[in-house]
C-alpha cells in the first residue's frame, strides 16, 4: 500500500501555515475523501465546507496543487505527485483552514436586475419558442462553487478591483438574463459601467476551472462584450436602433418595476440623496 | 473597508459591503502553487507568433519575390501582398489582373496591406487570450500570479480600441474576397491555359482556411445571429449562427492553422518566384 502526504494549509484571519498529513493511499478516493479521513483520524479540528459530495452543492472549492477544484470532483489518481497541496480559494477572505468568505458573491448578485417580462399575451401568459431559450440552458448548469470568480486574476491578484468587478459567474447570470426573449431590461450600460466587464480580458481561466463545463468566455463574456459594443462602440449598430427606434426598460426603469426583489445600489443611494437634497431646498 | 451598496431593507438596515483589504488563506509571497508544467503553454505560443512577426516582417520589407507571373507561365500573389495596391506593385506584378496602382504609396505593397490581417488578429478575442497570457503574463496561466501590480484590463486606452474588431472583420471579409479572386486566376497559366498546379492548391487551401477562420470570428457569431434574443423570429439568422457556433468553438485551433499556413503560403510563392524551386503542375 503506497503512501500520500497531504500538505495542507491551516490557520484564520492571523495567520497560518501549512501541515502535513500522511495517509495510505485508497484506491478509488477523491481528495474530500482524504480530507475527511484527516479529519476523522488526524485532525479533528479541520475546518472544511461540503454538502453533497457530487459535484452540485458547489460548497468544497479549494485549490489542489494551485488549481482551483471542487475536492469532490478531483479523483486522487489523477493527481500526478505523492505529495498533494490544498489550499483555500485565494481571492476570498479566510475564515479557517479550508473555509472562506464568498459573500463578495452575493453582494454582487443584489446588484442585477431580475428577470424582467413584458405584457402577457392577451390570454394572460406568455409563450416562447423552445430555440430562443436553448441558448441559456448551459447557464443554468451553473453550481455556484465561485471557482470562476476565485481563478479570475481581475480580482485574484488585484484586490482593488472587486469594487467595480461583478466577476465571471455574474456575467453568465447577466448573459442567461439579457439572452431571454421576453426580458425587456436593457442591462448593457450597468454592465459596462458598474460591473465592469471591460476589465475581463477573456483569457478563459473561468472557462478552464468550471466543473459544469459552461463555456463562460465563449458563450456568456464574450456575447456580453459584443452586446456592449452593439450598445457603447459602434456607431452603426447605433444608428441602427435610432432609426428603429428600438428601446428597452433602463437599468432604473427595471428596478422601479420591481423594487422588493432588487438591493438598492450606491447608484440609487446617490440619487435618492440629490432628490431629497432638493427637496430640502 | 469600502462600501459599495448598501441593504435598505424593511427588515435589517445594515450595510452589505463589498470588503477588500481583509486577510486571505493560503502561503504569502508566492506565485503559484502549481507543480505542472504552466509555462510550457505561453512560452510555445511566444516561441511561434514571435517566429511568424520575423517572417512576416522580413516577407513585407522585402519588397520581391511576391509574385509569379507570365515569365513563368503562373499566375501567383503571395497572400501578404494581395490586394496589390502599391504604386511599386505594378514593376513587380504588373500582369496581375487585379493590381490597384496606388501612386501615394512606393514603399513595399505588404506594409500597406498587413494593417487590416494584422488589425484583425490584434484585436480577435482568441489571440487576445494568446498575448495577454504569454506576453503580457496577465495571467501566464491560471491560478500563476500576474505579472503587474495594476490592472485596468480594457477599460481604458490603449485597449479599450479592442472593441473595434468587427470593422476589421468587415475588412478581413473583403480581403478574403480578394485572396478567394487570387486563388481562382491562380488556375489561369498565361500561356498554357487553365491548370492545376502545388501553387494553385496552396493558394486555394490559404483562402479556404483564411474564410473559416474569419467566419468562426465571436464578433460575426454576433452580428450572425447572437445579437438576437428572439431566434424564432429570426429563422435565417438562427440558421447563421447554428452553422457559426461548432466553427467559433475550434476558433483557436483555426487561427493558428490559418496563421502557419498563410506565412507558408508567402514562402512557397516566394520560392517559386525567386527561382529557388519550381511549381509543379499537377495537370
Amino acid at each position: 500500500m503506497t503512501e500520500v502526504t497531504m500538505n495542507i494549509w491551516r490557520g484564520d484571519s492571523s495567520g497560518g501555515s501549512f501541515y502535513e498529513y500522511k495517509l495510505e493511499r485508497v484506491e478509488g478516493e477523491v481528495v474530500l475523501d482524504v480530507v475527511h479521513r484527516i479529519q476523522a483520524t488526524l485532525a479533528p479540528d479541520l475546518a472544511c465546507r461540503w454538502n453533497c459530495k457530487a459535484g452540485k452543492c458547489g460548497s468544497c472549492s479549494a485549490e489542489i496543487d494551485g488549481k482551483p477544484s471542487l475536492m469532490c470532483m478531483t479523483r486522487m489518481d489523477t493527481l500526478p505527485n505523492d505529495k498533494i497541496t490544498i489550499t483555500p480559494m485565494k481571492t476570498f477572505p479566510i475564515i479557517r483552514d479550508l473555509v472562506t468568505d464568498v459573500s463578495f458573491n452575493y453582494v454582487m448578485a443584489r446588484q442585477i436586475p431580475p428577470f424582467t417580462p413584458g405584457d402577457p399575451e392577451p390570454d394572460g401568459t406568455y409563450r416562447m419558442q423552445q430555440i430562443d431559450i436553448d441558448r441559456a440552458q448551459e447557464f443554468h448548469k451553473c453550481i455556484e462553487c465561485f471557482l470562476c470568480q476565485d481563478v479570475c486574476h481581475v480580482i485574484r491578484d488585484h484586490e482593488v478591483n472587486k469594487l467595480y468587478y461583478a466577476g465571471p459567474r455574474f456575467f453568465v447570470k447577466l448573459a442567461s438574463l439579457d439572452m431571454h426573449p421576453l426580458d425587456t431590461v436593457d442591462r448593457r450600460e450597468l454592465i459596462r459601467q458598474h460591473l465592469g466587464l471591460g476589465f475581463c480580458n477573456i483569457t478563459k481561466c473561468c472557462t478552464e476551472v468550471c466543473p459544469e463545463h459552461i463555456k463562460i468566455t465563449d458563450n456568456a463574456i464574450i456575447p456580453l462584450k459584443e452586446r456592449v459594443v452593439d450598445s457603447s462602440y459602434d456607431p452603426i449598430a447605433w444608428l441602427g436602433r435610432k432609426i428603429r427606434r428600438k428601446v428597452k426598460y433602463t437599468v432604473e426603469q427595471a428596478y422601479a418595476l420591481a423594487p422588493a426583489q432588487v438591493a438598492p445600489t450606491a447608484l440609487d443611494r446617490v440619487s435618492a440623496t440629490a432628490i431629497d437634497d432638493e427637496g430640502k431646498s | 473597508m469600502v462600501s459599495t451598496v448598501e441593504d435598505t431593507g424593511a427588515k435589517s438596515g445594515t450595510a452589505i459591503p463589498v470588503e477588500i483589504g481583509k486577510p486571505r488563506g493560503g502561503p504569502e509571497g508566492r506565485r503559484t502553487l502549481r507543480q505542472d508544467r504552466w509555462w510550457l503553454s505561453p512560452a510555445v505560443t511566444v516561441t511561434v507568433l514571435t517566429s511568424f512577426v520575423a517572417y512576416a516582417t522580413f516577407a513585407a520589407f522585402q519588397g520581391r519575390y511576391y509574385y509569379v507571373g507570365a515569365q513563368q507561365h503562373r499566375n501567383l500573389i503571395s497572400p501578404f501582398y494581395s490586394p496589390c495596391i502599391a504604386n511599386s506593385c505594378q514593376r513587380v506584378a504588373g500582369s496581375h489582373p487585379l493590381g490597384i496602382w496606388a501612386s501615394f504609396w512606393n514603399f513595399s505593397p505588404a506594409l500597406l496591406i498587413l494593417i487590416v490581417p494584422l488589425g484583425f488578429r490584434l484585436t480577435c478575442y482568441y489571440y487576445r487570450k494568446a498575448y495577454y497570457r504569454s506576453f503580457w503574463q496577465s495571467p501566464p496561466a491560471c491560478g500563476v500570479a500576474d505579472g503587474h501590480k495594476s490592472y485596468t484590463g480594457e477599460t481604458r486606452f490603449p485597449l479599450i480600441l479592442q472593441n473595434i474588431h468587427r470593422y476589421f472583420l468587415y475588412l478581413a471579409l473583403l480581403f478574403n474576397v480578394v485572396l478567394t479572386m487570387d486563388a481562382v486566376l491562380a488556375f489561369n497559366f498565361p500561356g498554357q491555359g487553365i491548370g492545376f498546379s502545388v501553387g494553385t492548391l496552396v493558394l486555394c487551401v490559404n483562402a479556404a482556411l483564411l474564410w473559416i477562420y474569419t467566419v468562426s470570428c465571436h464578433a460575426c457569431r454576433h452580428l450572425c445571429g447572437g445579437q438576437l434574443n428572439k431566434f424564432s423570429k429570426h429563422p435565417i439568422r438562427y440558421r447563421f449562427w447554428k452553422a457559426i457556433t461548432p466553427l467559433n468553438a475550434r476558433h483557436m485551433q483555426l487561427a493558428w492553422v490559418s496563421l502557419i499556413f498563410v506565412a507558408l503560403t508567402d514562402l512557397y510563392v516566394r520560392l517559386v518566384a525567386s527561382g529557388i524551386i519550381h511549381d509543379y503542375k499537377i495537370f
